[in-house]
């Protein structure tokens, strides 16, 4: 294959990944990964280089408009991510002594549980009465709704900040976002309402993917051949997808994703197991 | 948090500018790419891909700042894509140091102290020789 069709192959599937990780809500990377080691045979520290600058890009351009909105709580943020960033040092660190096959199974079960956690019940009622910590961090904001702005508190912020840990680690070891694992901190641990969990989650995946980027980047894993169409495909799709969620309701394309999503995610289990990375 | 932005305009004009920063950052790494990307296309358009499937790693080089910068000035293409790479890995950062700046502004010590060990965090993420 020339040099030429691979870029305009790999910009179309970025741009494809792109559309469906803004649609599903799942993030450019999560699908990066796959396309690139399954259909492309390349190996898995590329793909994870190249879902990590996808990550940024998507939090970036995202970030920026729910911001300007007043959604997204920035203290809570700033806070977690304290937890995310020693996790995605650590996940840089373990990456080099684990095997590229454990990898690649580990990130097919952490995509399993991320289609599964965009099926699930969304947590839309508000705490009037938080805890002790929520008040000492100032953690308890507001944000606008369409009946005016709406008061929330938080509680269980050791829990969630052990999780926010985790998905930490497996940011710095996938090359992901794991907003799945941040949204799961943030709405099932703390309760804070869906809108501001997911807005202050894709705030803190720049921040997260950043810290793992910069250690990824002198090993290198970020090859230019593929990180310039797949990070301009990418942020295309998404531009395209943010576009089209405000048109539509994307709950069925969402179900269809989520069934192609755990095939794609059984077959790097496999491959994994198999030894083919 | 918008109310007690409100009252304080100059924190607000931080938030605001954090959103700025964040879109403008991806546009710059966005344009640096592409048009190292156009330069590497018409530079090597026909000749096959490299062994992808096999990772080479930091003998593939354009992995420093100084390695990319130099790629640069000789207009290395891919030097250009990596300067791109460079900026978009940047931007988060980059906002951290708003945040900070916007914490002082607000005179919250307990912000200014998070806001600081997640900078360090960061530090130590680039200059902690973690690459090995």
């Amino acid at each position: 294959m020339t040099i030429i069709t691979f870029t305009l192959i790999l910009l179309a599937g970025a741009y494809l990944a792109g559309l469906v990780g803004s649609l599903t809500g799942l993030g450019g990377g999560v699908v990066v990964i796959p396309l690139l080691t399954l259909v492309f045979h390349v190996d898995i520290r590329y793909a994870i280089g190249a879902a990590l600058l996808a990550s940024i890009a998507n939090s970036s351009g995202a970030a920026s408009a729910y911001i300007k909105e007043g959604i997204t709580n920035i203290r809570l943020g700033m806070f977690l991510e304290i937890a995310t960033t020693v996790g995605a040092v650590c996940g840089a660190i373990i990456a080099v002594y684990t095997p590229t096959n454990t990898i690649a199974i580990l990130f097919g079960v952490i995509l399993l549980f991320s289609a599964a956690m965009t099926l699930r019940k969304k947590n839309m009622a508000a705490l009037t009465e938080g805890s002790k910590l929520s008040y000492k961090l100032k953690l308890n904001s507001s944000y606008p709704t369409k009946d005016g702005e709406v008061e929330y508190k938080l509680k269980n912020v050791g829990a969630g900040f052990s999780i926010m840990t985790l998905a930490g680690v497996l940011s710095g070891l996938l090359g992901i976002g794991s907003g799945a694992l941040k949204v799961l901190a943030m709405d099932s641990a703390m309760h804070i309402p869906f809108k501001v969990s997911t807005t202050t989650s894709n705030f803190m995946i720049g921040v997260t993917a950043a810290a793992s980027a910069v250690v990824y980047l002198q090993r290198g894993y970020m090859d230019p051949g593929i990180a310039f169409p797949v990070m301009l495909g990418v942020l295309g799709g998404a531009f395209t997808g943010s576009k089209l969620l405000t048109r539509m309701d994307p709950k069925v394309l969402k179900y269809i994703f989520c069934v192609a999503i755990t095939f794609v995610a059984v077959e790097m289990i496999f491959n994994g197991y198999n030894h083919k990375f | 948090m918008k109310k007690i932005f409100s009252s304080f305009t100059a924190d607000q004009d931080i938030e605001k500018l954090i959103g700025y920063l964040l879109r403008y950052g991806v546009i710059t790494a966005s344009l640096i790419v592409f048009i190292g990307g156009i330069i590497y296309l018409h530079q090597y358009q026909h000749s096959s891909i490299p062994a992808y499937h096999t990772f080479v790693g930091e003998q593939a080089g354009f992995t420093t700042i100084s390695q990319i910068f130099s790629g640069v000035g000789t207009f290395n293409a891919k030097g250009i894509i990596q300067l791109g790479v460079l900026v978009l890995i940047a931007t988060p950062i980059l906002r951290i140091f708003f945040s900070l700046i916007g914490f002082i502004l607000e005179k919250d010590r307990l912000y200014i102290l998070i806001t600081f060990v997640v900078l360090s965090v960061m530090m130590f993420s680039i200059f902690g020789g973690l690459k090995v």
